[in-house]
C-alpha cells in the first residue's frame, strides 16, 4: 500500500472504531443516568431488562424503531428532517480531535489516539460547536409549534451566552501550553497532580465545566427543554428515531465536552502521581467517566435556574471572571522570572 | 490530485449555495444557504494551508453572525415573499445593466489571473493578513467594507419606507 492509502487505511479504522465505541457509551449512558438518577431519588430505576436492566438501552432502542415517525401538518418538512441529521453530525464531528491517549509507534509509524490532530484542535472544536445550535434552533422552528420554538430559541441564546465564557476559559490553559492542538495541552500538563491545569488555572476549570454544562444544555441549565413551561422544548414534536437522533446528539455532546475538560483540565492520560502510577489511557477513562458522573449528579441535585438569572450568570458572573483569569494568568506569565515558574510548573 | 478534486468540489458547492442565497423566495432557506456558502469557504481556506482562518470563518460567520440572522427571522416571523416586486421597470433595466457590467469585471479578472498560486506563496494566517493591510489587496479590503456599508444603509432604507 501507498503512504496515502495507509494514511486512509488508518484513519478509517480509527473513525469505525470510535464510532462504535461513542455509540456504545451513549446507550450505556443513558442506562446509567438513569439508575443514578433513580438511586438519587430513593426510586429503583430500570433494573428487569437482563442483569442491573443493563440491556434497558436496547428495549429502547427497539422501541423507538418500530415507533410511527410524526410530522405536524405545518412543519417545513425539509428543514425538519434535516435538524437532528445536524444535530448529531455537528456531534460527532467536534470530538474528532479530542486524543485518548499517548502517540505510540506501530507498522513502522506513529499513530495518534485520536482521528485527527489538527493544529488548530480547540478553535475547531470551537467552530464546530457553535454549529451544534443550528440542529435545535431549526428542529424547533420547522415544528411549527410554539413550545419548540421557544425552546429553540432559549437555546441559541443561552448557548451564544455561555459559549463566550466556554471560549475565554480556555485561553488560559492555551497560553500555559503554547498552543492550540490538545495533544500538546495535555503534554504541557506533565508531572503530577500539581501540575494539571485544574490546580494551574484553578479558577478556569469550574468557569469552563459551568459553562460546558450550559453549553450541552442540562440541568441546572436545561431550559432549552424545561418539562414543566414547554413540555420537551424543542424536541417535542419528534418522535420514534429522530427523537433518538436528537437524544443522542446530547449525549455524544456531553461525552465530548467531558472528555475535553478530561483533556484540558485533568491532563488527559496522565497519571496524578508519575513516580507511582504510569500513564495510560486508563486514566483518561477514569477521568472520563468521573465528569460524567459529575453531570448526572448536578442533575439529580440542582433545580433549574430562572432564564433571568442563567442570562445573569453568565454575562455579568462568568464571563468577568474568565477575563478576569486570563488576566492574572497573562500577567503571571509576563512577570513572574522564568525560575520561579518552573518551580511551580506554570507554562513552559 | 485529491486536492483539486476537493478543492472543485467546495467551491462548486460554495457558488451553488450563494446562487441559492439570491435566489430562494425563503429568508429562511435563504439564510441556510448562506451558512453552506460559509462552510465551504472555510473548507477552501482550509484547503490553501491556513487552518486558522479556516476555523473563524465558521466560528464568526457560519457560528455566531448566522445564527442572529436565523434568530431575527424565526422572531419577525418573516413570511415568504411571492409576487412580483413593485418596483418600476426603469429600476430593474438598471440592474440588469449594472449586473452585466460586473460580470464583464468578473469575467476579465478571471480571464487573466493565472490559476496556480505563484511560488512561494504562503497562505498561513500572518501572510494573509499582511498581504491584505500592506500593498497590494488594501484597495479591494477598503472597498469590502464600503460595500457593506452600502448594504447596511440599503437595509435601513428598505426596512424604513414599509411604515
Amino acid at each position: 500500500m501507498s503512504p496515502l492509502q495507509q494514511e486512509l487505511a488508518i484513519a478509517a479504522v480509527k473513525v469505525v472504531a470510535i464510532f462504535v465505541v461513542l455509540l456504545t457509551l451513549f446507550a450505556v449512558m443513558t442506562w446509567v443516568e438513569r439508575r443514578a438518577l433513580a438511586f438519587i431519588q430513593f426510586r429503583l430505576g430500570p433494573n428487569r431488562t437482563g442483569p442491573f436492566g443493563i440491556l434497558q438501552p436496547m428495549a429502547d432502542g427497539i422501541k423507538l424503531f418500530f415507533k410511527e415517525e410524526v410530522m405536524p401538518a405545518g412543519a417545513d418538512k425539509w428543514i425538519f428532517l434535516a435538524a437532528p441529521a445536524v444535530a448529531v453530525i455537528t456531534a460527532f464531528m467536534s470530538i474528532a480531535v479530542v486524543p485518548y491517549g499517548k502517540p505510540f509507534h506501530a507498522f513502522g509509524r506513529e499513530i495518534t489516539v485520536q482521528i485527527a490532530d489538527l493544529d488548530v484542535g480547540l478553535l475547531y472544536i470551537f467552530a464546530i460547536s457553535s454549529l451544534g445550535v443550528y440542529g435545535i434552533v431549526l428542529g424547533g422552528w420547522a415544528s411549527n409549534n410554539k413550545y419548540t420554538l421557544l425552546g429553540g430559541l432559549r437555546a441559541s441564546a443561552q448557548m451564544f451566552s455561555y459559549e463566550l465564557a466556554l471560549g475565554l476559559s480556555w485561553v488560559g490553559v492555551i497560553m500555559l501550553a503554547g498552543s492550540f492542538r490538545i495533544q500538546e495541552i495535555v503534554t504541557a500538563q506533565a508531572g503530577g497532580l500539581f501540575h494539571w491545569n485544574a490546580v494551574q488555572q484553578i479558577l478556569a476549570f469550574p468557569i469552563y465545566m459551568i459553562a460546558a454544562t450550559a453549553e450541552v444544555s442540562r440541568t441546572p441549565f436545561d431550559l432549552p427543554e424545561g418539562e414543566t413551561e414547554l413540555v420537551a422544548g424543542f424536541h417535542t414534536e419528534y418522535s420514534s428515531m429522530r427523537f433518538a437522533l436528537m437524544q443522542m446528539a446530547e449525549y455524544v455532546n456531553m461525552i465530548t465536552v467531558a472528555a475535553l475538560g478530561s483533556n484540558l483540565f485533568l491532563g488527559g492520560w496522565l497519571s496524578p502521581v508519575p513516580s507511582l502510577i504510569p500513564d495510560s489511557s486508563l486514566w483518561f477513562l477514569v477521568k472520563l467517566f468521573s465528569l460524567l458522573f459529575l453531570f448526572i449528579w448536578l442533575r439529580g441535585t440542582l433545580p433549574r435556574l430562572r432564564y433571568d438569572q442563567l442570562m445573569q450568570f453568565g454575562w455579568k458572573v462568568l464571563v468577568p471572571l474568565a477575563v478576569l483569569n486570563i488576566m492574572v494568568t497573562a500577567g503571571a506569565l509576563a512577570f513572574f522570572p522564568a525560575g520561579i515558574r518552573a518551580f511551580f510548573g506554570f507554562g513552559r | 490530485m485529491i486536492d483539486t478534486v476537493v478543492f472543485y468540489l467546495f467551491a462548486a458547492l460554495a457558488a451553488g449555495s450563494a446562487l441559492v442565497v439570491v435566489g430562494q423566495r425563503n429568508p429562511l432557506y435563504s439564510a441556510l444557504a448562506l451558512i453552506v456558502t460559509m462552510g465551504s469557504l472555510s473548507a477552501i481556506f482550509g484547503l490553501l494551508g491556513s487552518p486558522f482562518i479556516a476555523a473563524l470563518q465558521v466560528v464568526v460567520y457560519a457560528g455566531a453572525i448566522m445564527v442572529l440572522f436565523l434568530f431575527v427571522i424565526m422572531l419577525l416571523n418573516v413570511k415568504r415573499e411571492d409576487g412580483e416586486s413593485s418596483q418600476s421597470p426603469g429600476l430593474r433595466t438598471t440592474a440588469i445593466l449594472l449586473g452585466a457590467v460586473l460580470l464583464v469585471q468578473a469575467g476579465t479578472v478571471l480571464w487573466a489571473w493565472q490559476v496556480a498560486a505563484p511560488a512561494g506563496f504562503d497562505a498561513s494566517a500572518v501572510k494573509v493578513a499582511q498581504a491584505l493591510f500592506s500593498s497590494r489587496y488594501l484597495y479591494v479590503f477598503e472597498a469590502t467594507s464600503v460595500l457593506i456599508l452600502a448594504a447596511l444603509v440599503g437595509a435601513v432604507a428598505l426596512a424604513k419606507r414599509e411604515r
